[in-house]
């Protein structure tokens, strides 16, 4: 049942993702790790790193590997799960592309009439907080240890999250090169 | 020319890292430069009208445009195009990964990586929020949304539909006594 229900909940991570990548990860880790349980919440910290290091959408990228993944975890033998990471990254695409081809004519029409235009004017705003919610859940004790668990882990982790983010917004340093001077930091350190 | 639209959407797939944004001006190249299957205004238009449809935008501007040269045809070959590379980069990272995750270097290596990946995360909150039009009036939006989800376990999907039927709402009939107030935010 496992493949029905990667199925679902794939589908449904893409006809709600609007704004692209990073918003969507809130939907994703919604379903995957707290719904399902399929990951943890640093296995799903994983998988972002990988998907910003590797070609094409992030979607399809978390898509795949969950699928692979999820698969795997229930035990079943390698080819299935390679099944479940095709499955899982077309149900992302079907339905927003079959409703590209239908609406999308309807959309260079009138995108930039009132009713589309007051749908966005909160629903863009709203996007901000679901990618600041994933950016918060992910400051788990799984993603930057703890202090009863290390004090070492969790001072470094904590480093290691204001280097990214000061380098990532400040000097527009790419996020690949900084996953790597991270993971490199990481190598040397522990 | 199916065959053509899929090496050309598959090219943009394997060698756009980091996806969505980050394709455009391949995709740009590719379309518009290169093989001059649209010019560039209407990539623009196709551009709004992927980003106000829900999925995959890179996937999006790859079926629409697909759609538009060959019918329905080209729109599969195109969206299986961009999402072909990514699959099988991931299924083999995936299959590698299960293996060697385990491993102490590997361990050690994403011990650093993930406090990072929130960060990455974290950041186009604000760089976002100039795009998304957040003012102090329309404020409480992403922190009320961010809230309701991070620590009430709301599920995201609730979120958008009510962030688009509010807004509908909003606009249809209350803006007019509120738009002095509002001034020129958009």
């Amino acid at each position: 049942m496992i493949f029905l229900k990667l199925f679902l909940v794939f589908s449904k991570i893409g006809i709600f993702n609007f704004g692209g990548g990073y918003a969507m990860l809130s939907l994703i880790h919604n379903e995957v790790v707290v719904k399902n349980s399929w990951l943890t919440n640093s296995e799903f910290a994983d998988i972002v790193a990988i998907s910003q290091s590797t070609p094409g959408p992030i979607g399809i990228n978390s898509a795949t590997y969950v699928g692979y993944t999820a698969v795997m975890n229930e035990g079943y033998p390698q080819w299935a799960a390679v099944l479940g990471a095709v499955l899982a990254s077309l149900s992302v695409i079907w339905l927003p592309f079959i409703l590209m081809l239908t609406i999308s004519r309807f959309l260079l029409k009138h995108g930039k009439s009132k009713p589309v235009n007051d749908v966005f004017s909160v629903l863009r705003p709203a996007i901000v907080g679901l990618i600041a919610a994933a950016a918060l859940l992910l400051m788990s004790k799984e993603n930057f240890s703890s202090p009863q668990e290390s004090w070492f882990q969790f001072i470094v982790s904590i480093l290691l999250f204001c280097f990214a983010f000061v380098g990532t917004r400040l000097y527009k340093i790419h996020p690949i090169l900084m996953i790597l001077l991270c993971g490199i930091a990481g190598l040397i350190i522990y | 020319m199916l065959l053509e639209l899929f090496t050309t959407f598959s090219k943009v797939g394997a060698f756009t890292l980091g996806g969505g944004y980050a394709m455009v001006p391949i995709l740009e190249k590719e379309v518009v430069d290169k093989h001059g299957w649209i010019d560039r205004e209407e990539f623009l238009n196709i551009l709004a009208v992927a980003q106000a449809t829900p999925g995959l935008f890179a996937m999006n501007m790859a079926s629409h445009i697909g759609h538009k040269l060959c019918g329905v045809k080209g729109g599969i070959v195109s969206a299986l195009g961009v999402a072909g590379p990514s699959i099988i980069a991931i299924l083999l990272i995936a299959m590698f990964f299960q293996t060697f995750k385990d491993n102490i270097y590997v361990e050690k290596f994403f011990r650093g990586v993930r406090p990072a990946v929130v960060a990455l995360i974290a950041a186009p909150c604000f760089s976002m929020a100039k795009s998304a039009h957040i003012t102090l009036y329309n404020m409480w939006i992403p922190i009320v949304a961010c809230l309701l989800i991070a620590a009430f376990g709301v599920s995201p999907i609730w979120i958008i539909l009510l962030a688009g039927v509010g807004g509908y709402v909003y606009g249809r009939f209350f803006e007019d006594k509120v738009k002095s107030r509002k001034g020129g935010v958009r």
